[in-house]
């Protein structure tokens, strides 16, 4: 029998997707139990699994016998807008679960790079925050607990539905920004807002510097914006640099930093975006990580963030690029090469600043890895955590490159 | 010589005489943490005073393969802390060193034994401040913080001790040294800062942890809402909620607990007649948004029932009204001889009816249970009075425990929110663990520590778990 013809006996012919251009057998189980039964088998056949979402984040890309998408286990167990919790299908994608949300009048608070369809389950496993991680963190703060099946096909729960937890250790940490290294997450149990009674965007151009300037002065003023990022005039589509500041909460709040903004920057030199202009913008940013090759992020502390984009220049060129500096978090896409990542992380590491290879071919993803350059003691911890994990090592994920 | 003996002898060596305990007098003392249902007496306590001497002692107990407990002040409430006989207990408390402070980029980097209020009373002429505040934040330190992952009525918007470990050193039960985290928080790999702090002393020791530290707000305001019914008070917190405002902190203490505190030297002018109060405080960077945020959260209580709602007129009114909260475990010391604090967390609409469920566990056992607890996490705090010299008492407290429990995972919540498992919840773990989740968390622990000799006998009920290398291909 071939893989094919085996995964069809064991999930049915509805779990079958048609193969994409590498001809690898796509299956998309329908249940968590089918992914554990699923990769119990792959990992009795000796059989490679690569893991996809919606194929735009997670390598589609990636040498297998077989690829699992998640992409239907797409429901929505539970919303409690009264507790501010939700419980979700790690397929779902992000899109759909905002809608069913808002129709709720909650809100999780993640915007997250990649387009609009992307699924939950690779937003938690990539770790990849977008511009609410200002205000909000990143997104294993949004995390109350996941299930997940580990490389050999057993299910696994971590955390509750419940706001605080310390029952167990915290697997649910591990898995977000695994890569899919741990396990493939199946249920991820959410912790929600309420939807922002007010939500306003303003933009202000100008050199990079000049921008950073008023970030930090809008940090002294003490107001608390969503989001305060600053993006590079070609993934703004602007002539220059923009600094994007996102209010949201409570009216009181937002019109408190409204005053507050006009005060801290010498007033009236930002411009307040339409509803419908502030979701293109963010979007657009978002989106814009989602079409060049290479995306990673580097994360390093406020007070280096200008000496990163310097670094970045000067390395890799500067054109797509989106910070929130107040975060030290900085997120770069683009097209370069293997030794220039490579380069760019040993340079980064000497720097005690991390790199995250987020999105790539796999020749780069194998190559350089998502994760390097461990400092003292790590790289036996991950392994062992793979082992553990994955112990037929079934999953192929690039945790450490070649 | 007998071997224990010749060990004291050899972690002498290393810390010095005045350093070692191995009389009985002195390790009675460390018999208990927090919990007065756990008894262990040590077989022998060391108490390092520098890294480099905490090294030098857990590579002298890797070698001889002698397990060891670290602890913090001993204020844990899980029984986490406790050595069992043929364990080493690991003091922590004399590396009490502030390492560093980056006021730029607000963070601190501390050594395990820093007691948590005083991290904060260092930076805060700086106009910053360490989030997490447990009510024994004065003599709790941050490596205790840390493996129990902390929270503290602040923690509804601060976050937990979790979301304020931006990296650590850790030092392996085979006595080898980890780096992890970055000092912007950024993982260098999968997030093992994450994995580690909640780990209650199983993977190992944080010789030296860098936290998070947050601007201090710029305005304040506390009120105090009393309510003529539990009921009312829980839907007053759903009201809040609901409404999108996150409260600094948002507690609640029941009549038990507000006359033990109004009958003690912490009294804060809790109305006694009232079946609950909410103690919720306000807090930001702009004071206008904190006044209109105060008037619309008092206008919510009001509307969910509240007698009266009374906020604080001055800083030492508000620091009253602290008091008497984070006194209260201490005031209810009047209550008994003993004091069982239990931890839960249950959603928050829950709340109402969790609360009517114990109270009514509490009249068929005959026992008091107070309710002091942070209810805008919905984790609560039912507290037992009891005498443990009463073996029939403490059986009772025993039970009720379990019923409450119970009732809480059944609510669908969760077994411990800040406490931690330690040796007091471990028997619960399989009610809301699965044997393979529980097999991965053990399985977890050996990556870190193989011979699993660092506080053994906590957190995983090992017997529970399924065997995790059974699947293995060979």
């Amino acid at each position: 029998m071939t893989i094919l013809e085996k995964v069809t006996a064991l999930l049915g012919e509805g779990a079958v997707l048609e193969a994409g251009t590498d001809r690898v057998p796509r299956i998309a189980p329908g249940s968590p139990d089918a992914v554990a039964l699923l990769l119990g088998t792959a990992h009795q056949e000796g059989w490679r699994v690569r893991i996809e979402g919606a194929g735009t984040w997670l390598p589609s890309d990636a040498p297998a016998d077989l690829a699992l998408t998640t992409r239907r286990l797409d429901r929505v167990p539970a919303i409690e807008p009264a507790d501010l919790t939700a419980t979700a299908e790690a397929g779902i994608g992000l899109d759909q679960l905002r809608q069913q949300l808002a129709d709720r009048g909650a809100w999780l608070a993640i915007d997250p790079p990649g387009l609009a369809g992307r699924t939950l389950g690779s937003v938690v496993a990539t770790g990849t925050a977008g511009p609410l991680r200002h205000a909000f963190g990143p997104i294993k703060d949004h995390l109350l607990g996941v299930t997940f099946v580990t490389g050999d096909g057993r299910m696994v729960q971590s955390g509750g539905r419940v706001m605080k937890n310390v029952a167990g250790y915290d697997l649910t940490r591990l898995q977000a920004g695994g890569f899919g290294a741990f396990g493939v997450i199946v249920l991820v149990h959410l912790r929600l807002r309420t939807l922002p009674r007010a939500d306003i965007t303003y933009l202000l151009e100008g050199t990079r510097e000049e921008l950073t300037q008023v970030g930090e002065d809008i940090a002294a003023a003490g107001l608390t914006p969503a989001a305060l990022e600053l993006v590079s005039p070609a993934l703004a589509r602007r002539e220059r640099w923009v600094l994007g500041v996102r209010l949201a909460g409570s009216p009181a709040l937002v019109a408190a930093d409204e005053a507050g903004l006009g005060a801290a920057t010498g007033g009236g030199r930002f411009t307040a975006l339409r509803a419908e202009e502030a979701h293109a913008f963010w979007m657009r940013l978002a989106e814009g990580f989602a079409v060049r090759p290479v995306t990673f992020r580097i994360g390093g502390v406020p007070a280096t963030s200008d000496e990163l984009l310097d670094l970045l220049q000067h390395q890799l060129g500067d054109e797509w690029i989106s910070a929130s500096p107040a975060a030290g978090a900085i997120r770069w896409t683009g097209d370069t090469s293997i030794d220039r990542l490579q380069r760019l992380r040993r340079t980064l590491a000497g720097m005690e600043v991390p790199m995250t290879l987020e999105r790539a071919p796999w020749p780069v993803r194998g190559a350089v890895g998502h994760f390097g350059a461990y400092r003292e003691g790590v790289g036996p911890l991950v392994a062992g955590l793979r082992r553990t994990f994955d112990p037929g090592g079934a999953l192929v994920v690039a945790t450490e490159g070649s | 010589m007998s071997a224990p003996s010749l060990l004291a002898r050899d972690l002498a060596a290393i810390v010095g005489e005045t350093h070692v305990r191995a009389a009985r007098a002195q390790r009675v003392t460390y018999a208990m943490d927090g919990l007065p249902t756990h008894r262990r007496v040590p077989d022998l306590v060391v108490l390092p005073g520098s890294r480099e001497e905490l090294i030098a002692v857990v590579r002298l107990l890797a070698a001889h393969g002698v397990p060891f407990v670290p602890r913090g002040a001993g204020t844990g409430l899980s029984g986490g802390a406790l050595a069992d006989a043929g364990a080493v207990l690991v003091v922590l408390t004399r590396l009490n060193r502030l390492l560093r402070v980056d006021a730029r980029n607000r963070s601190a980097t501390v050594e395990p034994g820093v007691v948590n209020a005083k991290l904060s009373a260092a930076v805060h002429a700086q106009g910053l401040q360490y989030a997490p505040d447990p009510s024994s934040q004065s003599a709790c330190t941050i490596g205790g913080n840390v493996a129990e992952n902390a929270g503290g009525p602040h923690c509804l918007k601060y976050g937990v001790t979790a979301n304020h470990i931006l990296a650590l050193e850790l030092l392996l039960a085979d006595g080898s040294l980890v780096q992890i985290g970055s000092p912007g928080g950024e993982p260098w790999g999968p997030d093992l800062v994450g994995l580690f702090v909640g780990s209650e002393g199983n993977f190992g020791i944080a010789t030296s942890i860098t936290v998070r530290l947050t601007p201090l707000p710029r305005a304040v305001r506390t009120m105090l809402a009393d309510f003529s019914s539990l009921r009312a008070a829980g839907e007053g917190v759903s009201a809040v909620i609901a409404a999108g405002i996150v409260p600094a902190a948002l507690e609640m203490m029941d009549q038990s607990c507000i006359c033990a505190v109004e009958d003690s030297v912490y009294a804060a002018g809790y109305p006694r007649d009232a079946a609950a109060i909410l103690l919720v405080e306000i807090d930001g960077r702009n004071a206008d948004a904190v006044v209109a945020e105060t008037d619309a959260v008092a206008d919510l209580l009001r509307r969910a029932g509240a007698r009266a709602v009374r906020i604080a007129a001055s800083d030492a009114e508000r620091e009253r009204l602290w008091q008497g909260r984070k006194k209260a475990f201490g005031a209810m010391g009047r209550l008994s001889r003993d004091l069982v604090v239990q931890d839960a967390v249950v959603p928050r609409s829950a709340l109402p009816h969790v609360l009517e469920t114990i109270a009514g566990i509490a009249q068929r056992y005959g026992l008091v249970v107070s309710n002091v607890f942070h209810a805008g996490d919905g984790n609560l705090h039912p507290n037992i009075s009891f005498d443990a010299t009463d073996p029939a008492l403490t059986a009772r407290v025993e039970a009720a425990s379990a019923e409450i429990m119970s009732t809480c995972i059944a609510a669908g919540g969760t077994i411990t929110g800040e406490h931690g498992v330690g040796l007091d919840k471990l028997r619960y773990m399989p009610l809301i663990f699965d044997a393979d989740s529980l097999g991965a968390m053990h399985a977890v622990r050996k990556v870190f520590d193989p011979h699993e000799r660092v506080n053994p006998g906590k957190v995983i009920p090992v017997h529970a778990c399924r065997e995790w290398t059974s699947r293995a291909v060979a």
